[in-house]
């Protein structure tokens, strides 16, 4: 994660070698990760992206920009999407958090992960884990009817293969089952 | 991102005394800005100090009929509460402008006020930067500085404030509350954001050691005749070039009060009083909705790449006062500019 291609930058990877920074001890989290209560020690500085794919190694969340532009990192926390790069892990300690792994049940598919197969609403399937954990967020908070409502309100989820109009029709299709 | 302490504030007083104790430490909330700027080692904090929990997290109408909005309020509960989407449509529909869905649901009011620019050389180490490294020069004014400002500029510094709910805050009058050692003050929005001047440093007239706590909006939301038009390279998801707040309160066609505060144009979220000021008594028509731009932008000033922001802006004041004055607030959606 870290840059040391400029000046600047070793220079100050350096001065912190020299300097010696304290190490804090780490942190006990809870957190109840896909329905389960989940105990973790973790440095202050893990992102909960971090926390979710290094120590629960739960993969499937993505980290596509690392600074909160992409989309791909997208959880629900206590219901509400948010970005897990641009968050703590120490921040959501008690919460409760749904992946994408933990969208399923009993065997069948999340409505929205249906619904991302019929309309074809991919290709490399990368932004996809948090495509779909958007658009869960999405319809739990009601205020889209409109596609052009599921396109302003998903616009924080970026496809790079271009696969838009599809997820907007698979986001349709899920909303006219909840 | 550099390695650093972690305390959890229970109550104001306790923030205000961790951050006594630590004047290298920062407070974080949403964290949507700090963190990116932690991983940029833009910021360097020797502690974050979580004020996420802080029990300021309640909208409520106060006596004198305004709205006290708590600094920890995630941007999306503000925008969707139904005191504010009702009573005070404008910062509403700012609010859902600016960011992300996701990102909405993290950041904090207060955060909103005191994020960073989004300069490209204040972002990156790697460049001479006034406002992150104090007297090392600006890489902008002679570089890629199509985004930058076109108002309140100075040799030192030509970054512009990020926010879209800020503008709508700065039309609207609003107070910001703040809590510091020695107490509880109010700062009026004018007031909170600086200009850079030649102490680019300095985003705001908060002082290190003190915590925002609230925001407040006076009585009149405007909620009949206003818009915030969001003008951008793209839809969604993009940081304004030039926005515009606008608010009227009409008596027929005659404008009895305006308010017209502009985004992406400056240090600080830019509202022109002397604009607002040739626009009462006069009808709302046109030629009032151009001399009123004219007045507002009289002093601007463009750089090699950002000249256009001037008649875009010029354009942007007369089209949004037409919005507001026909009651046709710009969609926040359907992104068609009427």
């Amino acid at each position: 994660m870290q840059q040391t291609s400029t000046p600047q930058a070793v220079a100050l990877a350096h001065e912190r070698g020299k300097v010696g920074l304290p190490t804090p001890d780490k942190i006990p989290v809870t957190l109840t990760v896909n329905g389960v209560a989940t105990q973790l020690e973790v440095p202050p500085w893990t992102t909960l992206l971090d926390a979710l794919r290094d120590h629960l190694d739960l993969t499937g969340t993505k980290k596509g920009c690392d600074h909160g532009q992409c989309g791909a990192c997208t959880v629900l926390v206590d219901g509400r999407r948010i970005n897990s790069c641009m968050t703590l892990a120490v921040m959501q300690d008690g919460g409760r958090v749904t992946t994408i792994e933990g969208l399923a049940t009993d065997g069948a598919l999340h409505p929205l992960q249906q619904a991302f197969i019929d309309h074809d609403a991919f290709q490399c399937g990368y932004c996809t884990p948090g495509q779909i954990c958007s658009a869960a967020g999405l319809i739990a908070e009601g205020k889209a009817k409109t596609a052009d409502e599921i396109r302003e309100l998903m616009s924080g989820n970026i496809c790079r293969c271009g696969a838009y109009p599809n997820i907007v029709a698979a986001i349709q299709q899920a909303m006219g089952q909840s | 991102m550099i390695n650093f302490q972690y305390a959890r504030a229970h109550d104001v007083a306790d923030a205000v005394r961790l951050m006594a104790a630590d004047p290298a430490a920062k407070f974080i909330a949403g964290g949507t800005n700090l963190i990116d700027l932690m991983k940029e080692d833009v910021e360097r904090p020797s502690r974050l100090i979580d004020i996420s929990r802080l029990p300021l997290k309640t909208v409520e109408q106060t006596p004198g009929g305004g709205v006290r909005i708590g600094a920890v309020v995630p941007n999306s509960d503000l925008a969707y509460h139904p005191l504010i989407a009702q009573r005070y449509p404008m910062p509403a529909a700012a609010i859902i402008a600016g960011a992300s869905a996701q990102l909405r649901n993290m950041a904090s009011t207060g955060g909103n006020l005191i994020q960073r620019t989004r300069c490209y050389y204040f972002c990156d180490i790697a460049t001479p930067c006034n406002k992150r490294a104090p007297g090392s020069g600006c890489s902008a004014i002679k570089g890629m500085n199509r985004t930058h400002a076109i108002l309140g500029a100075s040799e030192a510094c030509i970054a512009t404030h990020p926010s879209d709910m800020c503008v709508a805050l700065a039309a609207l009058d609003a107070k910001v509350h703040v809590t510091g050692p020695s107490g509880e003050r109010t700062i009026a929005f004018a007031d909170f954001h600086r200009l850079p001047e030649d102490t680019p440093q300095r985003d705001t007239n908060l002082q290190p050691n003190e915590i925002v706590t609230a925001v407040e909006l006076p009585p009149q939301g405007f909620a009949a005749n206003y818009t915030y038009l969001k003008l951008r390279d793209r839809l969604s998801y993009a940081f304004a070039l030039v926005s515009i707040a606008a608010a009227l309160e009409l008596d027929g066609r005659t404008i009895k009060e305006a308010r017209l505060a502009l985004g992406g144009v400056a240090h600080k979220p830019w509202r022109n009083t002397a604009a607002e000021a040739t626009l009462r008594g006069q009808t709302a028509d046109p030629a009032a909705f151009i001399h009123a731009a004219d007045v507002l932008l009289r002093d601007a000033k463009g750089y090699e790449h950002n000249s256009f922001k001037i008649e875009l802006a010029r354009r942007g004041i007369v089209r949004a006062l037409t919005q507001a004055a026909q009651g046709t607030p710009q969609s926040q959606s359907n992104k068609k500019v009427v």
